[in-house]
């Protein structure tokens, strides 16, 4: 409870940066509406019916106003409410993230162990080359690559976009997997999944690199710890040792990490989105800045900010069901 | 070299535990071999309590993991042999290591506050070694294990099952080590330096715990510590370990009484003593414990060693067997002091503090008096 008081401040600190940041940015809406075309007089015409003429505090105090009630006003690119905006956009990102994750921890945890336990040996050494790579690629290169290698010319799987054009389906929860499968349609699911794979990989390869890294690390200091040689003593098979003593231990950094990972996702998905043309909350607010579109890029970037924050909490809460000193504390 | 070729005789039953020419060496690339343990011999019979006595560093805990099958596999050279209740474990796989540890030989180790895992429930740890090799069921393991908290004097044990190790004292961690070492039964617990990481009030109560647990279950004790004084009060048996190598075995009392080996007397004049009288200062043994020669052509402990003199340096002396004590060493206190080699001013003068002149064997140091 108290942690979530703490987001409070947090978050109001946030949306005043925000919201002059985005006001100090060259250009403005009208600029970006009327290109060639802007005179001062068209200008402030455009600013009058977007209410930017008014005093920056009193934009501010109405912003933070009707964004409490949810209301982060109409964007002007689409003339829909950016909520609107919001929810229709965010299960895409929502499932890129999610498999992102999937890809980085499901990858990253057994390769760092299996260095951990393999350690100085070419496991070991190829894993850390290849962390050192994962974490220095450019997510832009890395999509553009594996698009090519894996779509252009393999053609195994889509190249962009959430799903094959000739399916049409509704989408009750926007989630387009598990809309498949609501639907009794396995075939929609998994044509969605296919189009989340390369995405998925491009946004969840830093993370992979980085869970790889702290496993790895991780699994190393705790085998040598007494408790583990304690294990040993008892005559525990080795899958216990391993699993009960060992990782159970060895998962606490990981946890933080990931968790500090999902920040990192959503900025990464901004550019893994554009590449793959993948209609989600990141391509939209690409759009938005190039169009100056101060209320969409207000509402997405607090709402992202929120969803990190709460992602972050929750770890933390975790990670008291786990590491029992902490839960006294 | 008088086993150097064993077979116990005939009337003799073979020890519980016979260790002969074991030597561990930890290997590393573009360094030389660091050897921990030197062509060691240690018998244990069955139900003794027997001590292994050494500085830091004299390959004690190396023994103790050689003989559990806990040291690394990778990185360390392991040769001669280990055999516990007449079977050799040098060589049994890892898979039938783990059926013997824990349950035929436990150990306890020295620092209780990282010895049990921080996320685990005492319950837990206590139930999973019975789980194991006794394959008791939840319920059944959860009462055993209330039991063994109980005994070994932890309150109000089934509330204490449900606690983390950080929610327990120092003292109260240990005893449930000891619970956990002591569950199913083992016939051979080894302690190494159980007692060393605790305050001194609760060394003796862990020390007393100790000794009247494996005096009810007839369990065979293996003490290892760097302290005499622990071992005064609970050890038949002392073997004393230098850079690898036992130096000295004498029953408790000789021992105690007239140690024959310089380095046994050194450690018994630096343990402080009741009898004692006050001001008496204590000397600690010259010199430390990495002024060391390789004992392939003399005595180890000849850089620090008052009675010391070319052959020393010379040669490594043969154990040899004087009554009730085996003795590795060219010139004992039992013997006339040489003339002190004449490059060699001596450090612990035979004056003033002779090692030999004190003592008895019901000479206990206070905490374990
Ligand atoms: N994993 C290892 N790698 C390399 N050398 C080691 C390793 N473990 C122990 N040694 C060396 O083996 C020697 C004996 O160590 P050991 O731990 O057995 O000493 P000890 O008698 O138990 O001392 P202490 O009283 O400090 O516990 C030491 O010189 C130590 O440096
Ligand atoms: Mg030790």
């Amino acid at each position: 409870m108290r942690r979530l008081a703490q987001l409070v401040p947090i978050l109001l600190g946030l949306s005043l940066l925000l919201f002059f940041w985005v006001r100090s940015l060259p250009g403005g809406p009208a600029a970006a509406l009327l290109g060639e075309r802007a005179t001062p007089e068209r200008v402030a015409q455009i600013n009058r019916i977007y209410g930017l003429d008014r005093p920056v505090w009193e934009q501010y105090l109405d912003f933070l106003g009707r964004a409490a009630r949810l209301d982060f006003g109409v964007s002007r690119m689409t003339e829909r409410p950016v909520t609107e905006e919001l929810v229709s956009r965010f299960p895409a990102t929502a499932e890129l993230a999610v498999v992102a994750i999937l890809f980085a921890v499901g990858l990253g945890v057994p390769l760092g162990y299996l260095a951990a336990r393999r350690h100085l040996t070419w496991i070991d050494n190829l894993s850390v080359a290849g962390s050192l790579i994962g974490v220095a690629i450019p997510v832009f290169f890395l999509g553009f690559l594996l698009k090519y290698l894996f779509a252009v010319q393999l053609g195994w799987l889509p190249p962009d976009g959430r799903q094959s054009p000739r399916l049409f389906v509704d989408h009750p929860t926007g989630f387009y997997v598990l809309d498949g499968l609501l639907r009794g349609d396995p075939a929609s699911s998994w044509d969605a999944l296919r189009h989340l794979i390369l995405p998925g990989i491009a946004l969840g390869t830093i993370p992979l690199a980085i869970i790889t890294r702290i496993t790895r690390a991780a699994v190393l200091d705790v085998l040598h710890k007494d408790y583990v040689r304690t294990a040993e003593a008892k005559g525990l098979t080795r899958a216990v040792v391993n699993r009960r003593h060992v990782l159970r231990n060895a998962l606490l950094p990981v946890l933080t990490v990931t968790g500090l990972q999902v920040g990192l996702l959503l900025s990464g998905a901004v550019l893994t989105e554009t590449v793959f043309a993948f209609p989600g909350v990141g391509s939209f607010l690409v759009d938005a800045i190039a169009a100056r579109d101060y209320a969409v890029i207000q509402g997405f970037i607090l709402v992202i900010a929120v969803i990190v924050v709460t992602v972050n909490l929750l770890v933390d809460l975790g990670y008291g069901l786990v590491d029992p000193r902490v839960r006294l504390r | 070299m008088p086993q150097e070729n064993p077979g116990p005789p005939a009337e003799t039953p073979e020890p519980l535990l016979r260790v002969r020419d074991l030597t561990v060496a930890f290997t590393q690339r573009h360094r030389r071999d660091q050897v921990a343990v030197d062509h060691l011999d240690l018998d244990i019979p069955q139900g003794s309590t027997v001590g292994l006595v050494g500085e830091s560093g004299s390959g004690k805990s190396v023994t103790s993991l050689a003989v559990l099958g806990l040291l690394p596999r990778r990185g360390v050279r392991l040769t001669g042999s280990i055999r516990f209740g007449g079977r050799e474990l040098l060589g049994l796989s890892p898979a039938d290591l783990r059926t013997i540890r824990g349950k035929d030989i436990a150990m306890v180790f020295q620092d209780p506050m990282t010895c049990l895992n921080p996320v685990l429930t005492i319950g837990t740890q206590v139930t999973e070694v019975l789980h194991r090799h006794q394959k008791l069921p939840r319920g059944s393991a959860r009462e055993r294990a209330a039991d063994l908290l109980d005994q070994v004097g932890i309150p109000d044990p089934a509330r204490r099952l449900g606690e983390y190790p950080h929610q327990l004292s120092g003292g109260m961690r240990q005893r449930a080590l000891i619970a956990i070492a002591l569950a199913c039964r083992p016939r051979l617990l080894i302690a190494d330096e159980p007692t060393t990481a605790l305050d001194v009030t609760i060394q003796a109560q862990i020390l007393a715990l100790l000794r009247d647990l494996v005096t009810d279950t007839g369990t065979t004790l293996l003490l290892i510590t760097h302290d005499l004084g622990i071992v005064a009060g609970t050890c038949d048996t002392v073997h004393v370990m230098y850079s690898g190598r036992i130096v000295e075995s004498a029953p408790r009392g000789p021992l105690f009484a007239d140690p024959a080996h310089p380095y046994t007397a050194g450690l018994l004049s630096s343990v402080p003593r009741l009898d004692a009288p006050r001001g008496t200062r204590l000397v600690p043994v010259p010199g430390s414990p990495t002024d060391t020669l390789p004992w392939d052509n003399a005595c180890a402990f000849a850089p620090r060693c008052t009675r010391a003199d070319a052959l020393c340096t010379d040669r490594a002396p043969h154990e040899r067997t004087e009554g009730p004590r085996t003795l590795r060493c060219h010139h004992p206190l039992s013997d006339p002091a040489p003339d002190p080699a004449p490059d060699r001013a001596p450090v612990l003068a035979p004056g003033p503090v002779p090692p030999t002149a004190t003592g008895g064997p019901n000479l206990l140091p206070e905490d374990v008096a």
